[in-house]
């Protein structure tokens, strides 16, 4: 969902926070045109964060990326303002977050923010039904609807049937769930995740990756992840913003971010990264999950459909040959008319390439339906499909090797 | 030329006098609350039979503690019973469990406070050196003339005596709860008060509880100093068997403070530990 469509949700202009004791000083010199390195040299002063200009967009994942020392967390916590903001605007439904008073700024955490740690910051003295309680408990919602939401959102994580345990007798990647549960039941309208994944091991980390984007996809909930870990910014970011010293240095998309990068600051983080020359669709391409034939019916085509979880299969013939594309919405209208066969219901409305396609040519094929890309051989025989996690995830793999 | 002498010791008196005779009305107003909780509790205790006393004591350290200290607080007490010295050990908890009481009720909010506002703790960090340090008889002089001879004063001077641990756990419990939590509560738009009763003061608990056990320590250790201004209880007996050269009896009377020091020590360390 990259959608400059939609609608705005927070909007941060020029925003900077310095850290010292005469922060305006600070912004003086940086007006000056002097860089953070100078700044400290002859105040002492750190310029946390300078000129930060961004909209988040209702709905969307966005990625905040950096080096460490870079001013991610500061960021993230001038939105809720843990940290208090030097100068500039940060506008929520029409509310600029750092002119409210304190209460109205209690009423604003409340309302609008849920946050997730890196180390968790799970309450120890509480279970994890009251850990996953916390938020709504605080703003005074009766008992038993916080423990119906609590328990909800615990579910929505996998965590049902440990409401009575305690965050120490969990591990890492379940507390982080717990973590996760505690912001999902507050329902607020922004998820605010600080490097949330970075203590997990790998595997885990991969896992909750996934989870997050599929609570994602379900919930459409507006979330800025933070994360110093280019193949996890790639893997699940909608936009990615680069930062570098406190400033930006590009804002885009996984794929503008991969392909055009804006200075050799963005190049060399993505340095090893950039191999989508070398990389073809090979190396991204999956094994084809299940495909129909041409005589199944399309209740046949929706049944595997629906037993392995997809919106949309590819038909081919005995020979196993690239027939088309058959979408679910489609076979449920043929199988409603009382159609028998496939013929009239498939498609060939999807991007198809040989093994041999570089990745970068991959990024422009995807549809906005999301369709897999078909990898056929010179015989149109369906070889394996390619998805755009995976482009992004194989890049950044690679780069790391 | 010689620098005269400063004459701190005569501005001391000056100031108490004045305190003494400006608020005489206060003075006698605690020391009559004081005396009627010590005689409530003292005469309460005492009503109960011995064994009766053990039994409940024996019963709360089995519940906190297991079966080994229930066993070792009954033995302990018999054996004070047996020694002859019931009474006076049963008017030595009462000082020590309302001088505790006293000292803990002003050493919570005070340590909350001073955890909360740094320059209340760079205040009061002096104030509580100061506080342990002095050697624990001066309270007695400015207690007199508060007070009065007997179990006040000897309170008073106890408390004083007592107090800081309590201050200092407590402070230290609330500012080492981690910042992350600190920041998990306010994230959620916890107000102080929330965060305070919901997420600070339930991780401070633990430590909060030593300083409340070292307080106990200190009161206890006080017996024999509050017996100079006329307490009654186990400091009194050793007071009188120094007074007439007998070592026998002076030591009973130590040995006896040392094993309610234990039986109380091991009750709140399980206390501790339980809420853990
Ligand atoms: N309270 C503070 N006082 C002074 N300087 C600070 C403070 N907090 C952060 N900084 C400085 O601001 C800069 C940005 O810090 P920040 O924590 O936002 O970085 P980050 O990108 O989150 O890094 P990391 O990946 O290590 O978490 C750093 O140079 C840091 O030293
Ligand atoms: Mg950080």
């Amino acid at each position: 969902m990259t959608d400059d469509t939609q609608p705005v949700k927070i909007k941060v202009r020029s925003l900077s926070k310095v850290f010292g004791s005469n922060p305006k000083k600070g912004l003086e010199l940086r007006d000056q045109g002097l860089k953070r390195p100078e700044i400290f040299e002859k105040t002492g002063l750190t310029l946390g964060l300078s000129d930060i200009n961004f909209d988040v967009h209702e709905g969307e994942l966005l990625v905040i990326m950096g080096l460490s020392g870079s001013g991610k967390s500061t960021l993230i916590r001038c939105l809720n303002r843990l940290i208090e903001p030097t100068e500039g605007e940060i506008v929520i439904d029409d509310e600029d977050i750092p002119k409210l008073n304190d209460k109205e700024l209690l009423e604003c955490r409340r309302r609008h923010f849920s946050m997730v740690f890196q180390n968790f910051a799970l309450f120890p003295h509480r279970t994890v039904q009251q850990n996953a309680e916390y938020g709504l408990e605080i703003r005074g919602v009766d008992k038993a609807e916080r423990s119906e939401k609590a328990r909800n959102s615990l579910k929505q994580v996998g965590l049902d049937g440990w409401e009575n345990a305690y965050p120490n007798q969990l591990s890492g990647g379940m507390q982080q769930r717990v973590g996760l549960a505690r912001a999902l039941a507050n329902d607020s309208s922004v998820l605010l995740m600080d490097e949330a994944f970075s203590a997990l091991d790998p595997l885990i980390r991969k896992d909750m990756q996934q989870e997050l984007l599929e609570l994602q996809h379900r919930m459409k909930k507006t979330t800025v992840f933070i994360t110093h870990d280019l193949d996890e910014a790639l893997n699940i970011g909608d936009r990615i913003i680069l930062l570098k010293d406190g400033e930006i240095v590009q804002i885009g998309t996984p794929e503008q971010i991969l392909t055009q990068p804006a200075d050799e600051y963005v190049e060399r983080f993505i340095e090893g990264v950039d191999m989508s020359r070398i990389l073809t669709a090979r190396n991204a391409m999956r094994p084809v999950r299940a495909t129909a034939r041409e005589d199944d019916g399309p209740r046949t085509a929706l049944r595997k459909m629906s037993e392995n979880g997809l919106d949309s299969i590819y038909v081919t013939s005995r020979d196993r040959k690239l027939l088309g594309l058959v979408e679910a919405d489609a076979a449920d209208q043929a199988s409603k008319e009382g159609k028998q066969d496939l013929t009239s219901v498939w498609h060939q409305d999807f991007a198809c390439v040989g093994p041999d396609e570089p990745l970068h040519n991959l990024f422009a094929m995807f549809s906005d339906k999301g369709f897999p890309i078909a990898v056929v051989d010179e015989e149109r025989r369906l070889l394996g499909v390619v998805v755009k996690g995976a482009v992004l995830a194989e890049l950044a793999e690679s780069g790391e090797n | 030329m010689e620098f005269p002498r400063i004459p701190l010791g005569q501005w001391i008196e000056g100031g108490l006098g004045y305190l003494t005779s400006e608020y005489s009305l206060i003075t006698r107003g605690i020391s009559r609350v004081t005396q009627t909780g010590i005689s409530g509790l003292n005469d309460g205790l005492m009503w109960l039979p011995e064994w009766a006393l053990m039994a409940i004591i024996a019963l709360i350290s089995w519940k906190l503690a297991g079966t080994r200290l229930a066993i070792g607080s009954a033995i302990g007490l018999a054996f004070i019973w047996n020694l002859g010295l019931w009474d006076p050990m049963i008017e030595s908890l009462t000082l020590v469990v309302i001088a505790t009481l006293v000292a803990v009720t002003i050493a919570i909010p005070v340590g909350i406070a001073a955890a909360l506002s740094e320059r209340l703790y760079r205040m009061l960090m002096p104030v509580l050196d100061f506080m342990q340090t002095m050697p624990a008889f001066v309270y007695l002089i400015p207690a007199i003339p508060f007070f009065g001879i007997g179990s006040v004063s000897a309170i008073f001077a106890t408390v004083i005596f007592s107090m800081p641990p309590a201050i200092r756990f407590t402070t230290l419990g609330i500012r080492q709860v981690p910042i992350e939590l600190i920041e998990a509560a306010d994230a959620f738009g916890s107000t102080r008060r929330q965060k305070l009763l919901k997420v600070q003061l339930p991780l401070s608990l633990p430590t909060v509880m030593a300083g409340i056990n070292q307080t106990i320590m200190l009161a206890l250790s006080m017996v024999v100093i509050a017996a100079m201004i006329g307490a009654d209880g186990l400091g009194n007996e050793v007071w009188r068997a120094i007074q007439r050269l007998r070592p026998g009896d002076g030591f009973e009377a130590g040995i006896a403070v040392v094993i309610l020091a234990m039986i109380l020590d091991r009750l709140t360390q399980a206390l501790r530990k339980q809420r853990n």
